[in-house]
Parts: C-alpha cells; structure tokens; sequence
C-alpha cells in the first residue's frame, strides 16, 4: 500500500497510471449516474408532503456533500504539500478547487430552486444557507489566489493555509442545523439512528452521491494531469512525452498503447 | 525540530487557533444566529417587542381560520410547550397545513398576537411515499415533527 | 409514471427541470474544461520547447 502510494507521489507514474484509470472512473460514473437518474427521476414515488418537487434532493444532496468533501480533500492535500513539499499534492489540492466550487454554487441555487415552492423564499439568511455561501467564497478566495500569484510553488502554500484555515467552516456547515434554529431541515442519512428516508427514496440518492463521487475523482484526475505536465516542463519525461513526434500529440498517443 | 517538524507544527497551530476564535465568536453571537425564536421563548419574554422577528412552530391541528373572500388567515403556532395565535394576509407556502412546521416573520403586537408579513414553510427531514404515510397515520406511527419539541426545551 | 406525469412532475416541472438542467450544464462544463486546458497545454508546451531548442 505505501509503496503504491509513493509511486503515485512521483509525477510520472501519476501521470501514466491516472491516464488508464480515467476511462473506468468516466464509465462507472455514466453508469451510476444513469441508474441513479432512472430510479430518481421515474422509478421512485412521490413524497407525501412534498410530491415530485423532493426529487431535485437527488442533485442538491450529492452536490451539498461533494462540496464539504472536496474541501476537505483540498485542504488536506493543501497541508500535505505544505508539511512534506509533495508537489503532487499541491497539483491536486489546485485542481480540486474549481469542481468544488461548481459543486458548491450547484447546491446553493438547487436549494434555491427547491425553496421557493416548499419553504416561500429563495434565500434566508440562516446559519445553514449562510455557512455554505461563505464556503463558495471560500472556494473563489482559493482560486483568486492561485490566479494572483505567479509562483506555483508560493501560490500553492498561501493556498494551503487559506484552505486549512477556511476548514474550519466545514464542521460548522454540518452542525448548524443542530446547533442553531435554522429554516433549513435535519440531517436525514447521516443521522446516528436509522434514515427518515424510506428505502425506495433512499436508494437513488446513495447511487447519485456516489456518480456525484465519481465524477469529483474523473474530472480532478484530468484537470492534474495537465496541471502536472505543465508544472514539470522542465523534467525529461515530460520533454519526452512531447518531442518524441513534432507532427502528431505523442502524449496522447502514449496513453492508447498501455 | 526537523522543518517539517515545524511546518506540521504551525498548520496545528494555525488550525487551533482559528478554531478557537471561531468558536468565541459564534458563541458570542449564539442569539442573532438564531433563525427564529419559538413559541416557549415568547412566552418567557425573550422575544424582542420592538422590531420584527421570527417565530417558528407547528400549526396546530383545526386553529387555521381562513377569511372568506380574502388571503387573511388566523392561525395558533404551538412548540408543544406554548402557543402563540399568528395573523396574516398572503400567499401561503405549498407545504403550509395543519401539524407543519412554518416560520412566520412579523411583529409581536403589544396584546400578546403576532401580525405576519411573510410565512415560510419548514419542512422536515423525513421522506417517505405516500402509501407509506398513510399507513403509519393509520396505526399512529407516523413520525411526529420533533424539530421544533426539540428547540422548545 | 407515463411521460406526461414525468414531465409534469406533478405541478413542479419547472422547478424539477431547472434544476436538474442547471446540474446538467454544470456537470458538462467541468467536463469540457479539462479536456480544453489540456489542448491548451499540450499547445503550450510545444511552443515551449521549440523555443529552447532554437535558443
């Protein structure tokens, strides 16, 4: 397992690996995706209250949890560099950053959409609804920031200790509709007892959340790969890569031939 | 201390540090992150008197009066513990009836009834098909919507 | 279920579609940025080491 791990640390066996996997990744989200689609949308009754508006929960859900995974998965990539000088780690904790905060701008104007038959409003400033606004500032912080700083290696750490000093939103996010009165509903899955969710409800959005997953890991994968060529322009493999043929993108032929 | 050792040193730090800022300053500002207050909390005087506020409650099974001709509608908001009787004239949620759980934004008029200028509905965290609910009516098991017993305490 | 209760979504269509077409959108947009910036690059990169060649 950690010699496993180390390979990947070394940019040139991220590169050639990740480039086999993203295919299955790309498959195994369609797939999840489509069955997950299928149940949710025609498969899955209506809700006793809420009839067919509770189905938009099957990308407000997926996409709310994705955005508190992704930042904490950039965070600790971000803390991973940062401690241990891992230029593979800060590749990915930079390339997180933009899904995360599609993800998160997804699950702020779903919600939206959602409100405004169920609850009578598109926006109230309560502390779930704002805790999660302040992480997709959080996110566009992250991105401005890499954006203003000319230096992958400087850009990254201030990035880190942005991300890590943002992260402690994220345990806020979870707990505020325990903590505070909020408009905002109680968890249903992660709940300690069984899930207020009936089966045939529940079983949709386990398999949305984890195309949601899915996507996260094939997206980032490829966004780091590229990340990761320019980065290391100056090493062989990559000079390799690319001057082997003049006429043809030999990077891309590489990956055809295992 | 190797660098690292410090590096791995000053992210805890950074990490305890914001920590503890944050959690003084959300427990200094605990009663305006409040969303609403509830009905228990008006009755003990805690609910501000001069400026609009909002109250959150269940609807209380057959207290909705509906104005013939008109969107006015009277209705009791109870947290189990106490009650406060809501006036309002408006478009009501799709989820608004009776046993829901809403929040009404008003004020709270000097004779103990709160005028509404907006209500929201809140609805719970339970999902379920509705064969199912009205199965668990039928033998009494359906979940009661503890959200605002549980605030009322 | 038949088609038209499907698009329906029993009085909530709009809404149900919006989001589900706002996710659609945004799902397809981080798909193509990768694959775009990774032209760019491989473009990039060319360029890159054609100048230090010809240095």
């Amino acid at each position: 397992m950690w010699a496993f791990l180390h390979r990947l640390a070394s940019p040139r066996h991220f590169y050639h690996l990740t480039g086999r996997w993203i295919p299955w990744l790309g498959a195994a989200t369609a797939l999840c995706l489509a069955t997950g689609l299928y149940l949710g949308l025609w498969v899955a009754p209506p809700d006793y209250q809420q009839g067919d508006s509770f189905r938009i929960m099957y990308v407000h859900v997926p996409a709310a949890w994705l955005s508190l995974f992704v930042y904490v998965f950039m965070a600790a990539a971000g803390a991973v560099g940062l401690i241990w000088n891992m230029k593979m780690a800060d590749c990915l904790a930079v390339s997180a950053a933009p899904v995360g905060a599609s993800f998160t701008f997804l699950a702020l104007a779903t919600g939206a959409i959602w409100g405004k038959p169920m609850w009578g409003t598109w926006w109230v400033w309560d502390a779930r609804l704002t805790s999660e606004l302040i992480l997709l500032f959080l996110y566009l912080g992250y991105i401005a920031l890499q954006n203003a700083i000319e230096d992958p290696r400087t850009a990254a750490r201030a990035g880190a200790i942005l991300a890590i000093v943002g992260s402690v939103n994220i345990p806020i996010i979870h707990y505020s509709v325990e903590w505070w009165n909020t408009l905002h509903q109680g968890p249903t899955v992660t709940r300690f007892d069984k899930p207020a969710i009936h089966p045939s409800m529940l079983w949709p959005l386990l398999l949305m959340a984890l195309a949601f997953q899915l996507y996260f890991f094939t997206v980032l994968l490829m966004r780091a790969r590229s990340e990761l060529l320019w980065r290391e322009r100056r090493s062989r493999w990559v000079r390799e890569l690319l001057t082997q043929d003049d006429i043809q993108p030999s990077a891309e032929r590489e990956e055809a031939t295992p | 201390m190797t660098p690292r050792q410090r590096r791995m040193l000053w992210v805890g730090l950074i990490v305890a540090g914001v920590s503890a800022a944050t959690f003084l300053a959300l427990a200094a500002f605990q009663k305006n992150l409040l969303y609403f207050y509830t009905p228990s909390q008006i009755a003990a005087g805690e609910a501000p008197t001069g400026y609009a506020f909002r109250v959150g409650g269940l609807v209380k099974k057959g207290s909705v009066h509906r104005e013939p001709d008109s969107l006015a509608v009277r209705f009791t908001l109870t947290d189990g513990a106490a009650e406060v009787t809501v006036f309002y004239d408006g478009i009501l949620p799709d989820l608004f009836r009776e046993g829901q759980g809403i929040i009404a934004i008003g004020r709270l008029q000097p004779d103990g009834r709160f005028q509404a200028t907006q209500v929201l509905a809140k609805h719970d965290e339970n999902y379920m098909p509705p064969e199912v609910a009205e199965a668990l009516e039928r033998s009494g098991k359906l979940p009661p919507v503890d959200d605002f017993r549980r605030m009322g305490r | 279920m038949t088609w038209h209760e499907f698009v329906h979504m029993g009085g909530y269509g709009a809404y149900v579609w919006s989001a589900y077409g706002l996710t659609a959108a945004v799902l397809l947009w981080n798909l193509a940025a990768p694959l775009r910036r990774r032209r760019e690059v491989l473009a990039r990169l060319r360029r890159w080491y054609e100048q230090e060649n010809g240095r």
